[in-house]
């Protein structure tokens, strides 16, 4: 897919993001403007996967899942306009009786999710159980993962990374969002992960590192990855991304890692994003 | 009446057969282990299906996401290690990854309750029947002797959905034929009687056979039900009894709060408010011990099902 094309969907994406979010007062939109353009990518382009058919066992396609669950508006829209399901079901988020719950889940059948997440660091540990399963299934296909950076506080990450690097799951692919902000401030202060890319290579995974809102950046750092699946390591890509990217007064803080915009400054971040494929 | 002793096994050696059985006949079976296979006997699964076995080392938390993870793809994974890691350790894992995911995970677990002995009460989980029947989506099974936790096991795995099997490590007698029939949440009455319905699981199950023959010689008329499934429990079954005899005993080697006489007692609130009995560990931890020991000291043990008997036959009047 074009560049171009991609930057289009992204922005209707960050778009989605910002008018879920401001409907119903809540939901996280910093990490997820920050995650359009990696999961743009992922559905639009990186992976192989089925949207007109969702199946909970994925065989024989890529399967991903989502372990910083709060940024759902980012992965409930990317579904959407990839075709997972209507794009108009987008205005129900968070509210009573949608499949669009604040945190993904499984129990409301919304075709695309095949974890709940939320509580955190444990999608990775899904991952690998998903990887291995695949290759008990002889099913040569892949496993992507998506973690917050403040997420790897958590220790279950690293016993998970610990696992697949000792086991040799070779066919996960996981990428951190490293926007260096969490809840309660720049990641730094709150409790800092150290030299980040030297602590996976000591768990014994292979490290890349991309730019997460450049789309060449992320199109070579995911081809080189898949080069690299089913060589004995897993692989993690070290993601650089802004929070809030697209919407200039929720970048350069973590004041909107869960805040939601009111309508003046809804208008004001939909001034900066272009619609293009239409609002829900 | 007398129960026949088919012979004296460890509860944990029926889910290492079970397992082992599962691992010929159903290719879907995988296992995970905690740094425990000895202990949870889950050697033999091991050794015949060694591509089907992960041994995740003393990690937990990542033993539930990946079990949760395997479903996917359609494997049915059993994790093992002891019934204390494997619920308050976990809860939070199992809570997202498995239950409220919906997902296909056998979560066994060994060494429960106080008969665990001398590791002490870091180790003697009394609380695990209460943090699971309260999850949704999940069943809870806690066999009552060795032939019935291999037939847990084994239907465990026929089971669509989480599974909870809670199982120990003392040898006990074992009286269930090992051609019986094991259906999850249909509860087995061992002796049909008027005066008093005793409902037991686990090792409480033989310990409530054994004050039987007190209680027939004092003439007292019990009806014993075997609660092997906890969740979902048998309602139909305790109506049933209780409409007969009008007053119930339980017990089980866990905590009063939150274990088998809670869910029991609220069926009775609902339903036919009659006196009701708790044998269970009374809001303590345990302590090193022997298992027969700690039973005794704990009120866990034969003569506390007896004693619990007769006070609700005297509330009963």
């Amino acid at each position: 897919m074009q560049n171009e094309e991609l930057k289009k969907i992204a922005s209707q994406v960050r778009r989605d993001i910002v008018r879920m979010v401001a409907a119903v007062s809540s939901g996280h939109p910093g990490g997820s403007l920050g995650c359009a353009d990696f999961l743009t990518y992922l559905y639009f382009e990186g992976m192989k996967h089925n949207p007109e058919n969702f199946s909970m066992d994925a065989k024989n396609e890529d399967v991903f899942f989502l372990s910083n669950g709060h940024i759902s508006p980012v992965i409930y829209s990317v579904l959407a306009h990839v075709g997972y399901f209507p794009v108009s079901e987008l205005a129900t988020f968070r509210k009573l009786n949608s499949r669009l719950q604040g945190h993904p889940s499984t129990d409301k059948k919304l075709p695309g999710i095949r974890m709940a997440s939320g509580s955190l660091g444990q999608g990775l540990s899904v991952a690998i159980g998903a990887a291995l399963t695949k290759k008990l299934n002889n099913d040569h296909s892949a496993v992507f993962t998506l973690h917050g950076d403040g997420e790897l506080q958590e220790g279950q990450i690293w016993e998970a990374a610990m696992y697949a690097a000792a086991n040799k799951v070779d066919n996960i692919i996981a990428t951190i969002d490293y926007n260096g902000r969490q809840i309660d401030g720049d990641l730094d202060d709150v409790l800092s992960l150290g030299n980040l890319e030297a602590k996976w290579q000591a768990f014994g995974w292979d490290v890349l590192s991309m730019n997460g809102h450049d789309f060449d950046s992320i199109r070579e750092t995911m081809q080189v990855a898949k080069s690299k699946l089913g060589n004995g390591k897993p692989i993690v890509i070290i993601m650089k991304t802004e929070m809030g990217q697209g919407v200039d007064y929720m970048m350069g803080t973590h004041k909107w890692h869960g805040s939601a915009p009111n309508a003046e400054q809804l208008q004001s971040a939909l001034n900066q994003l272009e619609e293009t494929l239409g609002d829900y | 009446m007398e129960f026949e002793i088919l012979g004296n096994k460890d509860t944990r050696s029926g889910f290492g057969e079970g397992l082992a059985e599962l691992g010929r006949t159903n290719p879907d079976v995988v296992a995970l282990c905690a740094d425990l296979t000895g202990s949870l006997k889950m050697d033999e699964f091991k050794k015949e299906n060694p591509e089907r076995f992960f041994q995740v080392g003393i990690a937990e938390a990542n033993m539930m996401g990946m079990a949760a993870g395997m479903t996917i793809g359609g494997k049915i994974p059993f994790t093992g290690t002891f019934a204390n890691f494997s619920t308050g350790r976990v809860y939070d894992q199992i809570r997202q990854s498995i239950a409220y995911s919906q997902k296909n995970v056998k979560i066994a677990a060994s060494h429960a309750g106080l008969t665990l002995g001398e590791d002490g009460a870091t180790h003697q989980v009394l609380e695990d029947i209460g943090m699971m029947r309260m999850l949704p989506n999940m069943t809870v099974i806690v066999p009552a002797d060795f032939n019935q936790t291999k037939q847990a096991t084994i239907a465990s795995a026929a089971h669509n959905g989480p599974v909870y099997l809670r199982f120990g490590r003392p040898v006990m007698p074992i009286f269930v034929k090992p051609d019986a029939e094991f259906v999850i949440g249909k509860a087995d009455v061992l002796t049909e009687g008027t005066d008093v319905t005793i409902i037991a699981c686990g090792h409480l199950v033989w310990k409530s056979i054994e004050a039987l023959k007190t209680l027939e010689a004092k003439g007292i008329s019990v009806e014993l039900i075997n609660m092997h499934t906890i969740k979902p429990l048998d309602v139909q079954a305790i109506l049933k009894s209780v409409a007969k005899t009008r007053c119930v005993v339980t017990a089980e080697e866990h905590m009063r709060n939150g274990g088998l006489g809670d869910a029991v007692a609220q069926v009775l609130a609902q339903n036919d408010p009659i006196p009701q009995e708790f044998v269970a560990v009374n809001d303590t931890f345990g302590e090193s011990g022997t298992p027969m020991e700690l039973m005794t000291k704990y009120g866990i043990d034969t003569p506390d099902v007896i004693a619990a008997v007769e006070k609700v036959l005297a509330r009963k009047k």
